[in-house]
């Protein structure tokens, strides 16, 4: 076993070996445009592209000529939304999203909200951090014109009931995006089945090269149109200009057609180690709670907040391990998590929440590790905390006065 | 967030970290910080004649808080209470080298040793009953 271990898979991944293979020849020997339609260089790179795309668009059961590539999953987010609020505003202004979505759609909204271009209804979570159909269904107004909810969230892995969302959307005649980046290439994504008009997904969280995601657009029932947000050549039929970075795409072909191959034992081998590091955390841990949905959630993630312990100091003690903390402390905000808030999950246990993202790469070695350390520092950090040792003499936290800084 | 080799130290290894009992005599305890803002440090000192002869901590936070506390008990060892009162956060940014975004770590810790610095000045009071 090599240190440090790498358990963030949901920051981003380890590109798989078989990927970089095939990307290869595409940097130095095929380095053709696939926009130059009048040369064997641009025809190599525009075969290429189509084979990549065909591999994409089969994992999550689409139609080739409905993927658009962009930069990444940011990109794609900012394409649906801007794009189809810009291309249908004379049909109305009103986007129902969810409080727990990434930022890349939050911001995104907020910025449209900002701007006066949309009025925008954030919709609550339950306690495992899941939209409720009825919720959607109750916010649509004669405005609406889109509805976004992500299919797994980045911090707790929560899956939502995108398919219920999809039918009410369709019965509405309301276009449905979802940011799927965490979900394709993890879990079974099929967009008919699911109703999904537009999604977001990116290469580097499935195994595949940073710096290349798509955005599907629907073509048939309905066809959906997206105001460009790129000027330029015209590239991926009107709606995203920019030559086609060859190489990540053919990475990303790559990357896809793996996790469609390997999905089911991927998941299975993922749930059962991330199963264990739960179970024994958890039992040799008082006070540990876990956030986010306990069974509807992705094979690799876990999120766990060990009570009376801050999160940042427990990163800071597991240095070898590569772990993410929803502690204030960790982010540029200094406010904890507003997943977890959400969620309902109080501030001082938001601080003292720890993310563990398993990935194709992680062994039962690993995970051995893993759990005696979090053990050992969370042990060791309690011996440290005024908190615990409050909790130990019987005093009520809740009753404290607190001198807020 | 690259933490400098003073902060790992005491993160690693602190210094006085444990509680005496609030009400043994000579012993001042200053608690500070909430768990909502996610920093709690918790700083005692025991005074005899007048001079801190001896300090301890316990703090719930990240790794600069817990650092900033573990120091102020190194300094505190030894000093008057006319001494300790002379304590700045901005000795303590200095010496742990804390880049902006963890300066309340150190604020947290000036804090802490001015409280427990009161409590134990309020105790003493309490113990003579003034005659004059």
């Amino acid at each position: 076993m090599k240190l440090p271990i790498f358990l963030d898979n949901h920051s981003t991944t380890p590109m798989d070996p078989r990927v970089l293979e095939a990307m290869l020849p595409y940097f130095v020997e095929k380095f053709g445009n696939a926009a130059s339609r009048n040369h064997a260089f641009g025809w190599a790179a525009e075969e290429a592209v189509e084979e990549a795309r065909k591999r994409i668009a089969k994992l999550i059961k689409a139609d080739s000529k409905e993927i658009v590539f962009t930069s990444g999953a940011t990109e794609s987010d900012n394409l649906a939304l801007k794009g189809v609020l810009e291309m249908y505003k004379e049909k109305g202004t009103h986007i129902i999203t969810s409080s727990t979505e990434h930022r890349a759609v939050l911001d995104t909204a907020k910025s449209l909200e900002a701007k006066g271009l949309a009025t925008v209804t954030y919709l609550p979570v339950d306690k495992y951090g899941m939209v409720n159909p009825q919720d959607v269904q109750n916010a649509i107004t004669d405005k609406t014109i889109l509805i976004s909810v992500m299919l797994a969230n980045n911090e707790i892995g929560t899956i939502n009931p995108i398919a219920e969302i999809g039918k009410i959307a369709k019965a509405k005649g309301i276009l449905f995006h979802c940011d799927a980046t965490q979900g394709v290439g993890k879990i079974p994504v099929d967009v008919q089945a699911m109703g999904i008009d537009l999604m977001s997904f990116s290469a580097h969280k499935m195994y595949g090269p940073k710096g290349i995601g798509a955005l599907y657009v629907r073509k048939r029932n309905p066809r959906v149109r997206i105001a460009p947000q790129m000027d330029g050549g015209g590239h991926e039929r009107g709606m995203r200009s920019g030559t086609l970075p060859v190489p990540l795409i053919v990475g990303f072909g790559k990357a896809c057609e793996l996790c469609e191959q390997e999905m089911t034992t991927e998941t299975a081998r993922l749930t059962k180690m991330r199963d264990r590091l739960q179970t024994e955390i958890m039992a040799a841990l008082e006070e540990s709670y876990l956030n986010g949905h306990p069974t509807n959630r992705l094979p690799g993630n876990l999120n766990i907040s060990f009570a009376y312990v801050e999160g940042e100091s427990l990163l800071m003690g597991m240095k070898d391990i590569a772990l993410s903390s929803g502690s204030a402390c960790t982010s540029a905000t200094l406010e904890p998590s507003y997943v977890l808030r959400a969620l309902g999950v109080g501030t001082e246990l938001a601080h003292s929440s720890i993310r563990f993202g398993l990935g194709r790469f992680n062994s039962d070695d690993e995970i051995d590790y893993t759990i005696k350390k979090v053990i050992e520092i969370v042990t060791k950090l309690r011996e440290m905390s005024p908190l615990y040792e409050m909790a130990k003499e019987g005093v009520d936290l809740k009753s404290v006065q607190w001198a807020a800084h | 967030m690259a933490y400098s080799n003073k902060v790992v130290d005491h993160f690693n290894n602190p210094r006085n970290m444990g509680s005496f009992k609030k009400d043994e005599d000579g012993v001042g305890t200053g608690m500070v910080g909430a768990p909502e803002c996610g920093d709690v440090m918790k700083l005692q000192i025991k005074v005899q004649n007048d001079t801190i002869v001896d300090a301890k901590f316990k703090t719930f936070g990240c790794g600069s808080a817990i650092a900033s506390s573990s120091l102020a008990t190194e300094w505190l060892k030894g000093k008057t209470i006319e001494e300790a009162q002379q304590i700045k956060n901005t000795d303590i940014v200095q010496e742990l080298n804390l880049p902006p975004v963890k300066i309340h770590c150190s604020v947290l810790a000036e804090d802490a040793i001015k409280a427990a610095l009161a409590d134990y000045q309020k105790k003493t009071e309490e113990q003579t009953p003034s005659t004059k």
